[in-house]
């Protein structure tokens, strides 16, 4: 099998009943597979419930490790629309052309540095940097910033090891903690300074609030930043043929980076819990516990994508939820676009091919699913155009 | 060439002209308010979400299953909504006026 190749494992389990089961640290998920399943059930947030106990949506549980509620994340409509519309605005910035031309020079200079190496390994010398210094533009803070994130390495957020879970995560916690002290002192044109600066409904944000926010800013858009951007690489390395025709033709650069996070979904699913007794695909789901709306299985469902297994670089229609959907659909989807878009122009522009020399796949382990989600580690070595 | 005009949810009308690209496309590159294209047309975002005036919903034509599957659960659909990155420009489209849904 190419090391690009991500298969389904979703299946025969989507086909047959169109759900799977896990074991949760002894609170179960039901796994929804089928793309309309959980589309419906992401837009019934009266059945299917964000604002339960914070860490509890997530799978798996971080109800052990933190208390802090995430924001907009987990809280339902309408307040969550409150909060959402108080960060959307923050989050388009993207958009802005001065900020993708600093995006644009953050991916060209990574790109010169490691063309200039002679191996290098994706995960930690090329996807980690670049998610940590794009991500001081998302927060709007000086760049030199990005090297202590960088330093934490990539596992810093994950929450799969658990004996290790809070001590991570305090690392986290405590830095935002800072931050915002910092900023209380100092305010500026940042992240923290603006929801300093802030009111949701007549009322100043709290700490507690903000630390929310950020720890959500910070986590939703690590791994899975990094997922898409190493992927690709590997994607890349066995498809020359793709950059070069990225080159060719660049006004497909969008739909590519679609397709490319249509297939990879970065994020394996996200749960909720149920606040009644309910059925999906005849299952029957009991009031109090969880379900998960599997991204990767459903933009893998051949009911509604033609060739589901195969990247087809311009996909014209192309329905996925990598990013999510409904009222909870990515708050950073717009800035990991902008990362994917800069990122293929740039290759296509610089890089003639991609050498694999190593790669460790990661695989996560769900009930009886294994899925490969991305790399452990991947050594490659580019090669200049 | 075809005259389309939008009409922002805050009533504001937009008339604009062109024969190529989809109606999102020349929304975007107009501003149009609520039209934000953010998967840049391929059916996935419906953050292009418009109703079509009854009398020019001839024009445009029903949607596809899968166009009607996204917009069967977004905010304020009716039976003239469309996504507008699944409409092509042409002349078909001339005079047609479009509600934006956000
Ligand atoms: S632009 Fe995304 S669905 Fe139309």
């Amino acid at each position: 099998m190419k090391k690009s190749e991500f298969p389904d494992p979703f299946k025969e389990a989507r086909e047959s009943k169109g759900f799977g089961e896990m074991d949760d640290q002894n609170d179960p998920v039901t796994m929804l597979l089928r793309l309309k399943d959980v589309r419906k059930s992401a837009h019934n947030w009266k059945t299917f419930q964000s604002g339960a106990t914070p860490g509890r949506i997530v799978v798996p549980s971080e109800v052990n490790i933190r208390d802090t509620r995430q924001i907009p994340f987990e809280v339902d409509p309408p307040l969550h629309g409150d909060y959402r519309s108080l960060v959307e605005p923050w989050f388009k910035r993207p958009l802005d052309p001065a900020y993708q031309g600093k995006l644009c020079k953050i991916i060209n200079d990574i790109v010169d540095e490691v063309l200039e190496k002679d191996t290098i390994e994706v995960v930690s010398e090329f996807s980690l940097k670049l998610q940590s210094r794009a991500l001081t533009l998302l927060l709007n803070i000086p760049y030199e910033e990005s090297e202590t994130w960088i330093n934490w390495g990539t596992h810093v957020f994950r929450s799969d090891d658990s004996a290790l879970d809070g001590d991570k995560a305090s690392i986290l916690y405590d830095y935002i903690d800072d931050q915002i002290e910092k900023a209380i002192e100092n305010p500026g044109e940042d992240l923290y300074s603006m929801l300093l600066a802030s009111e949701v409904n007549g009322k100043k944000l709290t700490k507690e609030e903000i630390k929310g926010v950020m720890i959500l800013t910070f986590a939703g858009g690590r791994d899975t930043v990094i997922n898409a951007v190493t992927n690709s690489i590997s994607y890349f390395a066995e498809h020359p043929e793709s950059l070069r025709r990225l080159q060719a033709e660049p006004e497909i650069r969008g739909k590519a980076v679609e397709e490319l996070i249509r297939y990879f979904a970065p994020l394996t699913h996200m749960g909720r819990v149920v606040t009644e007794d309910t059925t999906v695909c005849e299952h029957a789901i009991k009031n109090d516990s969880r379900i998960s709306l599997c991204w990767a299985s459903a933009n893998r469902d051949e009911k509604v994508f033609e060739n589901p297994n195969e990247v087809v670089l311009d996909r014209k229609i192309n329905p996925h939820i990598s990013f999510g959907f409904s009222h909870h659909n990515c708050l950073g989807a717009t800035h990991a676009r902008q990362i994917m878009n800069i990122l293929l122009a740039t290759l296509a522009e610089k890089v003639k091919s991609i050498d694999i020399l190593e790669a460790e796949e990661n695989i996560e382990e769900w009930g009886e699913f294994r899925r490969k989600v991305g790399f452990e580690q991947i050594k490659v070595k580019f090669n200049a155009n | 060439m075809a005259k389309i005009t939008f009409i922002t949810s805050e009533n504001e009308s937009i008339t604009v002209e062109s024969n190529s690209g989809s109606v999102m496309e020349l929304a975007v590159q107009h501003n149009v308010k609520g039209i934000d294209g953010d998967c840049g047309g391929v059916c996935s975002c419906a953050t292009c979400h418009v109703h079509v005036a009854p009398e020019h919903f001839e024009k445009v034509g029903e949607a596809s299953e899968i166009e009607k599957d996204m917009l069967e659960l977004d905010d304020n659909v009716s039976d003239y909504s469309r996504l507008c990155c699944q409409m092509e420009v042409s002349e078909a489209l001339d005079g047609a006026v479009f509600h934006v849904a956000k």
